[in-house]
């Protein structure tokens, strides 16, 4: 039983403060999308209205055909993972895990054979009979995944699932719950404000800034070619030059850096959005060259990253960051120019 | 830790002292042979045996423990009610102005809060006995509760109300389950409480009983003002040894959950 997630013209107040503003979500059946950004964004807040804990001002969400948006949280039936694991204290693990598949008035035996066979499935087979408190971080983590599995639910959600988990089990957890939520085809929103996290596991992750969504894509459009200087600076393009075309020079455009300098973007490798452009690049995306077609800068401080220099660049427009290859190092104070990589930059409206 | 000074043997002494001295001599007294109060005449505990065949004593007793009972049961439903409400709805026309008037009978003094009372008692024409006085303890009983019940739902994580909805529990169902047996000590604390401020109030069962229906303490009161009868001291001390065992079930009960709570974290870090 898979079925898609839609929201649409959701917009949410908390008091008179608007924290979702008109936002359009289509999660597909099976599919993993992630919800990104920092806090305050919005993105809690959007797994929130669709568990059912708060109520959207306008809008509506529907999980397949059913409308969702005005029903009681307890008849949703969605599978929630809490950051804080929220496992009830006073019952045992195999109880917590069995709690959903009680409330669904399935039977003792069965239901006891049920919640056994998913406690073994996450590797807790012979904590069964444990309290939570007996448990460490990790151990909580795979019973809150297990009780929100063993109802089948047709959407699972993460609220920031692993941000208590030191790093190491970050990672195996994560691959963990990409694996389980695969084999279920369980259509699934995941909430994080890792980006690494969110792009590793997603089938398509939405980056959202002030209660919208800046842009939502796969990881790997995201992470090469953001739609706005926005998703740019979250993906860490750290070099985010502003320029100005000035004239079309046969198959390419001049542009200009508004504290003197010049560039030529060969049209057959860039396409200019308008006058007023910003060019975003990561260091990698700028290349250092003793001369040619690029903008003009004087080296300054050299670091050595271990697979390359990167060098801090004065330029007309500002400081910039760039790398330069290990073979060729220059000196601090060489002129020289930095050639923008056509595949690693992105031209965005000012 | 800092060793015992003479200084602080002193205080400790002249505090404890003040404390507990008026409730030692008491104690020591109702063991006295004598029917005299203040002349010690030997070991004895007759006067509890006078006690056991005194049929007012032990009908003011029983109706005490009624209103005790009915109180601290009564109180502990409205006061969880209460507290539940005022902590769990974070937004309601008034929410300060009701949780302002929760707390307000806790500093009212009994006199107002006992005469309040009978007016209104008297205003709708309810014949004064056992049922009056229980609305009366309760009245101010229940705010006890709800400070307490309060203090343990603050601490309490409302995403384990959240994923029991979640799961498909109605309000009713996760407040049964899951809220309920969490808050338990506080609930039972509460009722604790309760049980013992109803089991000793004079004041405000003074304005509020029938003729059927006197309580311990009034009987007690009235008894003294005819002379002190070791009767009386071997009566207040089974109050004394009962409030005793009441307080400090109920501060075990909160211990042994310190320790095991502290025992389980000790086996998770091993884990």
């Amino acid at each position: 039983m898979t079925v898609s997630l839609s929201l649409s013209g959701i917009t949410a107040h908390y008091g008179t403060t608007k924290v979702l503003e008109d936002l359009d979500l289509h999660v597909g059946e099976g599919e993993l999308v992630s919800l990104l950004g920092s806090s305050g964004c919005g993105k809690t807040t959007t797994l929130r209205l669709v568990a059912g804990f708060l109520e959207p001002t306008t809008g509506s969400i529907k999980l397949g055909d059913r409308d969702l948006t005005r029903l009681p949280a307890h008849a949703r039936n969605i599978g929630l993972v809490f950051q804080t694991y929220a496992l009830f204290p006073h019952l045992t693990v195999r109880d917590n895990v069995a709690f959903g598949l009680k409330q669904r008035g399935i039977g003792g035996a069965e239901r006891r054979k049920r919640a056994d066979t998913m406690i073994d499935r996450v590797g807790l087979g012979d904590f069964a009979d444990r309290y939570p408190a007996n448990l460490s971080g990790g151990q909580r983590q795979r019973v809150a995944l297990a009780r929100a599995l063993v109802i089948e639910p047709p959407l699972l959600m993460f609220d920031e699932p692993l941000s208590n988990l030191d790093a190491k089990l970050r990672v195996d957890m994560r691959v963990e719950i990409r694996r389980l939520q695969q084999a279920n085809g369980t259509t699934a929103v995941y909430v994080t404000h890792d980006q690494e996290e969110a792009f590793s596991i997603s089938d398509r992750v939405a980056i959202m800034n002030a209660g919208r969504i800046m842009q939502l894509d796969t990881p790997e459009v995201l992470y090469s070619r953001p739609a706005n200087a926005f998703v740019a600076d979250f993906v860490g393009f750290e070099n985010m030059i502003p320029l100005r075309a000035v004239a079309e020079a046969g198959d390419a455009v001049r542009a200009e850096m508004p504290g003197g300098g010049v560039l030529t973007l060969p049209k057959e490798h860039f396409t200019v959005p308008s006058k007023e452009f910003i060019l975003a690049t990561r260091p990698e995306g700028l290349l250092v060259a003793p001369a040619g077609d690029g903008i003009p800068t004087t080296l300054g401080l050299r670091t050595y990253l271990g697979r390359a220099y990167q060098y801090q660049c004065d330029t007309p427009g500002g400081e910039i960051k760039a790398n330069g290859p290990l073979a060729q190092p220059f000196e601090s104070g060489t002129n020289a120019v930095l050639i923008p990589q056509p595949e690693q930059c992105c031209l965005l409206p000012a | 830790m800092r060793r015992l000074s003479g200084f602080n043997v002193v205080s400790l002494t002249l505090g404890f002292t003040f404390l507990y001295l008026p409730m030692v001599i008491l104690v020591i007294y109702s063991f006295n042979e004598s029917k005299l109060v203040t002349v010690w005449a030997g070991f004895s505990t007759k006067w509890y045996g006078e006690l056991m065949r005194n049929e007012a004593f032990l009908d003011a007793a029983l109706v005490t423990l009624k209103v005790a009972v009915m109180t601290s049961t009564l109180a502990t439903i409205l006061g969880t009610c209460a507290a539940y409400v005022l902590v769990r709805i974070h937004r309601f026309p008034g929410r300060t102005l009701f949780a302002g008037m929760t707390y307000a009978p806790l500093v009212m003094p009994d006199v107002i809060l006992g005469l309040s009372l009978l007016l209104l008692f008297i205003g709708i024409g309810l014949d004064r006995g056992v049922l009056t006085i229980v609305l009366a303890h309760t009245t101010f009983a229940m705010c006890y509760v709800s400070v307490v019940v309060t203090s343990r739902l603050v601490a309490f994580d409302e995403s384990l109300e959240e994923a029991a909805l979640d799961l498909g529990a109605t309000q009713w169902e996760t407040f049964r389950l899951i809220t309920l047996p969490i808050i338990a000590p506080a609930v039972i604390s509460g009722w604790l409480l309760s049980f013992t401020l109803s089991l000793d109030d004079l004041v405000i069962a003074s304005f509020t009983a029938g003729p059927s229906s006197t309580t311990l303490p009034m009987k007690i009161f009235s008894a003294v003002r005819l002379g002190v009868s070791p009767e009386i001291n071997a009566l207040s001390t089974i109050m004394i040894a009962l409030v005793t065992v009441g307080v400090i079930t109920a501060s075990l009960m909160s211990k042994s959950a310190a320790i095991r709570k502290a025992k389980d974290e000790k086996a998770a870090a091993r884990a």
